[in-house]
């Protein structure tokens, strides 16, 4: 019977390896893509994978400061997000633009 | 004894949110579009990243941290949600359709009624 | 007296965030609740806060149980070897009966982290919320659940 920070230790060992796997499956989505809104989701997982990574790395060492960089990039991954979903909507905002544009001179 | 059965509960706890994690990416992955990814997105990887934090707060013994971890639990499931839902949204009004085929379309519908 | 309790418990917060139980530190905490509070007591100053706690925190119990529950029924999902055949995705129109911003925002957070939805967007005259159903069965039995469900505490808890 293993003692029970033993045990802990390997368990952070097994999610360590767990996660990798994750992060590579998730990658694949960021280069497949196909289109922009899958990149952008494919990338907020993956934050939401790195989290995981820095709290099991904060358990496996000991040091509890990992606790604030998690969620330091918590907060980044969420409001990177939403400024993608803003870039999502204005890059159709002016290809929309763009086209009217178009379309009016053709008229003249 | 009972301290040793937290660190058994908070192994658990890291495996299960890691392998979580691996389902959600493993969705995102194998279904069929953006809409769909998304719930595996969202509620996998909330879950994912939320149990880790779970298991630091069982065996750290450190007030500071046991709220720390539990306040970062509660902002990750406060913005999972909006995050998706914004870009949901967002991907629909710039024209991103759910895959061809695949069931009834609403807003659509409701589109065509207005027009 | 809602104030108080907000600044001494904020107070206590600062304490164990910052990590140290000293009196100076607590003062200081408390200072920082105060001023906090201050900006937002024409929100926090209303009777029945206190009895609107107890329904929210067991709405966030709730919450908590369908989240784990929803996490299940994708990963069961995402890993079933006949995936594309149980998929039935749909985006369907729910009836909205919350009418301010905020309610409509804690619900359709609420329904994103539920088994099998997601919401998409709202209609423009805020009476429609578009919900992402991922194994679509019975719409109006789905209606009828989040009506009767997560609406309805929704409701309870702003009054």
């Amino acid at each position: 019977m293993m003692s029970g920070p033993e045990v802990l230790h390997f368990a952070t060992t097994i999610s360590l390896g767990i996660l990798t796997l994750a992060f590579l499956v998730t990658i694949y989505r960021i280069i497949v893509g196909p289109t922009l809104p899958d990149r952008i989701l494919a990338l907020d997982l993956l934050i939401a994978v790195a989290i995981g990574y820095i709290v099991v790395i904060a358990l496996r060492t000991g040091f509890t400061l990992y606790l604030d960089i998690a969620i330091a990039l918590g907060l980044v991954g969420f409001l990177s997000t939403v400024a993608f979903a803003r870039f999502v909507l204005q890059r159709w905002e002016i290809k929309q633009a763009a086209l009217e544009q178009h379309r009016e001179e053709a008229r003249e | 004894m009972i301290i040793d059965l937290m660190y058994y509960l908070a192994a658990i706890m890291l495996v299960v949110g890691a392998v979580f994690s691996l389902v959600a990416a493993f969705g995102i992955v194998r279904l069929p579009d953006l809409y769909t990814r998304m719930h595996s997105a969202s509620k996998a990887g909330t879950v994912g990243s939320g149990l880790p934090l779970l298991a630091i707060a069982l065996v750290s013994f450190d007030g500071a941290v046991i709220l720390r971890a539990l306040l970062g639990i509660v902002f990750f499931m406060l913005t999972a949600p909006i995050s998706a839902h914004l870009l949901a949204r967002a991907s629909y009004i710039a024209g991103y359709r759910p895959k061809a085929g695949f069931g009834i379309d609403d807003i659509e519908q409701n589109d065509k009624k207005l027009k | 007296m809602i104030f108080l309790f907000l600044v001494v418990s904020l107070a206590f917060v600062w304490a164990a965030v910052t990590g140290s139980f000293t009196v100076p530190n607590i003062l200081l905490g408390a200072f920082i609740a105060a001023i906090a509070v201050l900006f937002i007591r024409e929100r926090v100053d209303r009777p029945f806060v206190l009895r609107r706690l107890g329904r929210f925190l067991s709405l966030a119990a709730l919450f908590i149980y369908e989240l784990a529950l929803s996490a299940w029924r994708v990963a069961v999902l995402v890993l079933s070897p006949d995936m594309s055949r149980r998929l039935a995705p749909a985006i369907i129109a729910y009836p909205l009966t919350v009418k301010t911003d905020g309610q409509i925002t804690l619900l359709a957070n609420l329904i994103t982290l539920t088994p099998g939805t997601l919401s998409v967007d709202v209609s423009e005259d805020r009476s429609t919320l578009y919900i992402h159903v991922l194994e679509m069965t019975d719409r109006d039995e789905l209606i009828a659940s989040i009506k009767h469900g997560f609406e309805a505490r929704v409701m309870e808890v702003f009054e």
